[in-house]
């Protein structure tokens, strides 16, 4: 386990030059696919209200476990009766399934965006502690073995199981199984800057170790961390799906693609459109963040190539 | 050689030991007590009282690690709070599923998965290396468990060539066995592919560069044995590396897929565990399978040498 992290990421990588970056990436397909994916689910997450046809938790008894396309005669207000489409069918509690998919994009969002940002932001400080502070870097880097030997799903598991399920709970579960990765980048990048004469030459003529960091470690650990970050983003929405299906994520009722996709395993023999439709949807936002993350690994850090 | 395997077991300790340290403060730090779980509704204050004394849970709680930790050194992790028996016992009946589910995928994957990765590097730009590595990216995105319903709803349901789930031991016949590991062998294999099949075609590609490759390919050597031989050879260290990383996925795989499939296994048990808060057992199977890892990672790193005599130690 140890031997891959540190050997993956040695050498200087590229300082962030954001104008050519945006214009290299623009050029690559796979990262405009993915862009423009994204981009379809992030409005979708947004115009959820406008685009849902039916409250996402409205339970109708009387319209349970209706095929995709099935048509629902609706009292609106006054009075007066219309059809309204359930594009992917109902659920076993007369759920509408598309309204729930749409809502559900929020959820993966939030959760794959918080745990990126919070676990790059809590393995950059720590990396960069046991990087720098000589005296820390043993004690640290053996802590994060041990989260390490860990495998995630587990460990997000277990402390999922700690509390009681909710949408923090469940992103701190999968924060904590990523963090150690981050510090291992972090880390190996600050002891290998730490060499360079440029910085051998900041510490000669007294630079105060703040601005050190922030002016000469700082930027190499960057273009890194985006797409560490970007492969974290899509892990995390698959893991929260699998904590929702398994039944200890975000509560039942919260439409998430998890728990649209928990709810109909019972009848799925019979009626798969509850899991396929969820699927289909989490499947192309993973697949979009995943694309992102090559297009961004190949543009900003072409020697993270090796890296999955 | 000997020294280095003794010196790597050695190593192990102090990780294995905070593993140990991390899964029992952390199921000690949750809120609700374990003896009240145990003596359930309709226990009296007395009843609790005496399960605590039982369990040691009246002690400090280093107090308790140190018993805790002790037990565990000697096969007993304790009490099932869920299962009403030794944990102990309930692994050794949970795993042979597990342990079936875990060697067939691994030996499928592996089979699938390296000539998929030479293959791409050998054609690489070619409509196959690209159809290798679309498979690959997305064999990252699918969750687990859609890969295994869509197979399900294909295979069991649609055509009915296979059983929908369950688990059969294979004592009760071979068939019967194989029959029902091949879907979920194939579901949870889809991610591993995907890992080891990326990883072989970036190795071999970086090897398919040396002087000695054109040097075998000039001397009029077939394409096969370049690639099987010189190729892959010397591209084996970072295969063998993912493999070994790769099992954190597969045991992750493992708890997502039994639920799938109803496999009786340690993942099952895992889920079922963490559902009933039956911490004895949720501490068992987390050691368990951490310590699979640690030690299946020490395999890898000996291995390096037999793979790579240029490596030694």
């Amino acid at each position: 386990m140890s031997v891959t992290a540190d050997a993956l990421a040695i050498g200087e990588p590229a300082v962030l030059r954001t104008s050519g970056v945006v214009r290299r990436l623009a050029r690559n397909p796979t990262v405009v696919f993915g862009v423009f994916i994204l981009g379809f689910i992030v409005a979708m997450g947004i115009a959820a209200p406008w685009l849902a046809n039916f409250d996402p938790a409205a339970i109708n008894p009387s319209f349970r476990n209706k095929t995709p396309g099935a048509m629902e005669s609706v009292r609106v207000d006054d009075g007066v009766r219309s059809e309204v489409r359930h594009w992917m069918g109902t659920d076993s509690l007369g759920r509408d399934v598309a309204s729930r998919v749409v809502y559900g994009a929020r959820a993966s969002l939030l959760v794959g965006v918080s745990v990126a940002v919070i676990a790059v932001g809590i393995g950059l400080a720590v990396g960069l502690a046991a990087g720098y502070v000589r005296w820390l870097d043993g004690v640290v880097m053996r802590f994060m073995d041990g989260l390490m030997a860990i495998p995630a799903i587990l460990l997000a598991i277990a402390v999922v199981s700690l509390s009681s399920a909710g949408l923090l709970a469940v992103i701190v579960a999968i924060v904590i199984p990523e963090v150690p990765r981050v510090v291992r980048l972090v880390r190996s990048i600050v002891l290998s800057v730490r060499e360079e004469p440029y910085v051998e030459a900041a510490i000669a003529v007294g630079t105060p170790t703040l601005p050190l960091i922030t002016r000469h470690i700082l930027p190499n650990t960057l273009p890194p961390l985006i797409v560490q970050a970007t492969y974290i983003c899509a892990s995390a929405i698959l893991i929260e799906a699998i904590l929702s299906f398994l039944g200890v994520g975000i509560p039942a009722q919260t439409p998430t693609w998890g728990n649209i996709m928990a709810e109909g395993r019972t009848l799925f023999r019979v009626y798969p459109h509850n899991i396929l439709y969820p699927g289909i949807f989490l499947a192309l936002t993973v697949l979009a963040v995943n694309l992102l993350g090559d297009g961004l690994r190949d543009t900003l850090d072409p020697r993270m190539r090796k890296r999955l | 050689m000997l020294a280095y395997i003794a010196r790597r077991l050695l190593a192990t300790i102090p990780v294995m030991a905070i593993v140990a340290v991390l899964v029992f403060s952390m199921l000690r730090l949750t809120p609700g007590d374990p003896a009240a779980i145990i003596a359930g509704a309709a226990a009296t204050s007395q009843d609790i009282i005496d399960i605590r004394a039982r369990l040691g849970l009246d002690r400090s709680i280093v107090a308790q690690f140190f018993v805790w930790i002790g037990n565990v050194l000697t096969g007993d992790f304790g009490e099932s709070f869920f299962f009403k028996k030794q944990v102990a016992a309930l692994i050794a009946d949970r795993v042979g599923p597990t342990l079936a589910l875990a060697t067939t995928t691994m030996i499928l994957s592996v089979l699938v998965a390296v000539p998929l990765g030479v293959i791409a590097a050998w054609k690489q730009g070619t409509w196959i290396d690209r159809i290798v590595m679309g498979f690959s990216v997305l064999g990252f995105s699918v969750p687990v468990f859609v890969v295994g319903y869509v197979l399900i709803y294909i295979f069991a349901v649609e055509l009915s060539w296979l059983p929908v789930q369950g688990y059969q031991p294979l004592r009760e016949g071979l068939w019967g066995f194989l029959q029902r590991l091949i879907l979920p062998s194939l579901t949870l294999s889809v991610i591993y592919i995907a890992l080891i099949a990326r990883i072989t075609r970036t190795s071999v590609l970086e090897v398919l560069n040396e002087d000695y490759i054109r040097t075998a390919r000039a001397k009029g050597l077939p394409d096969r044995v370049v690639l099987m031989k010189h190729a892959l050879r010397n591209a084996a260290v970072p295969i063998v590396t993912i493999i070994g990383i790769g099992v954190a996925l597969l045991i992750g795989g493992v708890v997502v897929t039994e639920s799938v499939f109803s496999i009786p296994g340690l993942g099952r048990l895992t889920v079922d565990a963490v559902l009933a808060r039956d911490y004895p057992t949720v501490q068992a199977v987390i050691l368990l399978f951490s310590a699979v890892y640690v030690l299946l990672n020490l395999v890898v790193d000996v291995a390096y040498t037999f793979l790579d005599p240029r490596i030694r130690y």
